[in-house]
């Protein structure tokens, strides 16, 4: 009997181990995205642009151009390469330190003028690589490194929704939040993230999904309690659905 | 070169947009602050004309970053600002250098500390040449005392970007960037757009894929990633530019950089035509410093009074350059204040008296 390969590496994805620790969702949302890249056919004509934080060798891990961005400038150094480079695909990705609190100027503007770029966002409700310190997203009564005793409202104020407030603004084609902690969500993140790619693609604008992703490290789990606590404390605050869609209108310019 | 005979006059701000143009540059950055804004304003107008694209940037620091976007793609790019605004692109100018990629950024100059005021002023001399954001890294500064030359600069600074893979910057000041002189435009020829071809970013089609990044955490990596950048500032010293203007029999020769070098040198003319023996010496390019030759000077026993629109930074780099036979005295023009030669022939006088 002959065998039929039915699930390989993508070509956009190197042949090597990460750095991740185990549990991470990092890797997941690496895999998708070469997936994606393959699928689309834009691997040799992808130009990324790496963040800071836990996810910033992602340049090793796929077989595409790639360039470092500062700490949470990466929407405003893709701006300059989408400028440079029209005809090339170009993609950031995220986390959530970077993206939404030194970085949120460079995203809501890179959003708001509707550069035709994809953002991958990745929502871990912390600051991974530097050791767990809270972030503009972590949960009320979430305990980190500088919120001993818990995020609370009165001082520290409320978790930032990103999907929502990018989905408000003008130059948006496509804004969606997925999870990545079971089968089920994967394959929804997955269908989240072509269309933002599709965006692109087509030529219509800004595309961005917002991945909740386990950090077990740092909130002191094991992967499996981290994939509950996704479901049980995250999701109900960060609700999972594509926020804005109008891939179909022709996009924004 | 090609030369082309009919004069324009323009604002000096209008002369660096004019060269940028005709160096071909694809790709330009800006945000609003004074007095550059003819920059910005000129670029959004006749960049799209010359099939590039112009993005005003949410702040200075997105627009340097931008700057880093194109550049690591190998367009030809640029950005413009002043003093404060420079201070916030220091953040991506320092990636720049580290990640080896070629921008222009030029600074017209103002009063400061902080937000000073709109008036000229040298006080960024030391955060153009000593690096200004993190790390040990150099730019090229090249400093025009001219609208022409501000022309010509912003030309060549473009081949030296490229040549030495590394940001260059335009120090101006608000006198050069507002003042209406005529200028004559010339065409350079011989223009590589496609100059970063072997190293740009454009998609990996065809060829291993490419990293442009800053980041050398591997054991010794870092250490090899600085002793290329230090090769490559060694390269760099060949490469300097000066003028010289009646020192030949001078006894006292002043040093004075950009507006103040040509407000100087209509002073020394003055003194000149009083009898008296003083000459100018303008360093050009002010990374490199032009050390040599004003050690030749110094050698020849002649004396020194560096006069700067600060409180005193250039003449640490003159000092440096004579220190093995001289030194150099130093007379401050307050910044913000608009002089005139008689505010550089005070202190000179002032020196020869007390000598
Ligand atoms: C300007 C600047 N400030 C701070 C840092 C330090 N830093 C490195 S990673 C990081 C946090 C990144 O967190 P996040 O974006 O949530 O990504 P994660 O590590 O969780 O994947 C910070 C603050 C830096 N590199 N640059
Ligand atoms: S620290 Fe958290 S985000 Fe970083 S690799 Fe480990 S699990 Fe992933």
């Amino acid at each position: 009997m002959s065998e039929k390969l039915v699930f390989d590496r993508p070509q956009a994805v190197i042949d090597r181990a990460t750095h991740y620790c185990p549990g991470c969702h990092h890797g997941v949302a690496h895999r998708i995205v070469g997936e994606l890249l393959d699928e689309l056919e834009v691997t040799q004509d992808t130009i990324l642009v790496t963040a800071i934080g836990c996810s910033v060798f992602l340049y090793n891990y796929l077989n595409v151009d790639a360039v470092e961005a500062p700490h949470g400038r990466a929407p405003a150094v893709a701006t300059g390469v989408k400028a440079a480079r029209k005809d090339k695909f170009v993609l950031t990705y995220q986390g959530d330190g970077d993206l939404a609190s030194i970085g949120m100027a460079e995203i809501i503007h890179a959003a708001n003028r509707g550069e035709n770029i994809a953002v991958v966002f990745v929502n871990n409700t912390v600051y991974g690589m530097t050791g767990g310190q809270m972030a503009p997203t972590t949960l009320i009564g979430q305990r980190t490194t500088t919120c001993p005793s818990g995020r609370c409202m009165e001082h520290e104020g409320a978790p930032i929704r990103m999907t929502e407030i990018i989905s408000s603004l003008g130059g948006v084609t496509y804004a969606a939040r997925a999870a990545l902690n079971n089968v089920k969500n994967i394959r929804q993140a997955k269908k989240f993230m072509r269309k933002a790619f599709q965006c692109q693609i087509e030529k219509k604008g800004f595309g961005f999904v917002e991945l909740l992703s386990a950090c077990p490290t740092n909130w002191k789990m094991t992967p499996i309690q981290a994939n509950e606590r996704i479901e049980t404390e995250m999701i109900p605050y960060f609700p999972l659905g594509e926020f804005k869609d109008t891939l179909d209108e022709g996009g924004t310019c | 070169m090609s030369k082309q005979t009919e004069r324009i006059f323009v604002k000096g701000n209008e002369a660096v947009v004019r060269g940028a143009l005709a160096a071909r540059c694809k790709c330009f950055f800006g945000y609003p602050i004074t007095p550059q804004n003819e920059i910005p304003e000129l670029m959004s107008s006749e960049l799209p004309k010359a099939g590039g694209e112009f993005v005003q940037a949410e702040s200075e620091v997105a627009a340097a970053n931008m700057l880093l976007g194109a550049g690591a793609c190998g367009i030809r790019a640029m950005t413009s600002s002043s003093s404060p605004g420079i201070s916030l692109k220091q953040e991506a100018i320092s990636y720049m250098a580290g990640s080896n990629t070629p921008a222009i950024i030029v600074n017209m100059n103002r009063g400061g500390p902080g937000l000073g005021d709109i008036g000229p002023a040298q006080g960024d001399y030391y955060q153009s040449t000593r690096g200004g954001g993190h790390g040990d890294y150099r730019l090229l500064v090249l400093a025009p005392a001219t609208g022409q030359e501000a022309y010509d600069m912003t030309i060549k600074a473009f081949d030296l970007a490229y040549k030495y893979k590394n940001p260059v910057m335009i120090l101006g000041d608000a006198i050069l960037g507002q003042m209406k002189e005529a200028i004559t435009p010339w065409q350079p020829e011989g223009i590589d757009d496609e100059a970063g071809r072997e190293w740009s970013l454009s998609g990996a089609k065809g060829r291993e894929k490419r990293l442009i990044k800053s980041l050398y955490l591997e054991e010794g990596a870092l250490a090899g990633q600085n002793k290329n950048l230090q090769k490559k500032y060694e390269d760099m010293q060949s490469y300097v530019e000066y003028e010289e203007f009646e020192t030949e029999d001078a006894d006292l020769v002043v040093c004075a950089y950009g507006s103040i070098g040509r407000i100087a040198k209509s002073a020394v003319r003055n003194l000149r035509k009083q009898g008296h023996k003083v000459g100018l010496f303008r360093p050009i390019t002010l990374y490199p410093f032009p050390s040599a030759a004003l050690l030749a000077l110094a050698k020849q026993g002649k004396k020194f009074l560096t006069i700067e629109h600060n409180l005193g930074q250039m003449v640490d780099d003159v000092r440096l350059a004579i220190r093995t036979v001289a030194d150099s005295d130093f007379a401050p023009i307050y910044p913000g204040n608009l002089p005139i030669p008689e505010d550089i022939e005070g202190p000179v006088l002032e020196w020869l008296e007390g000598k």
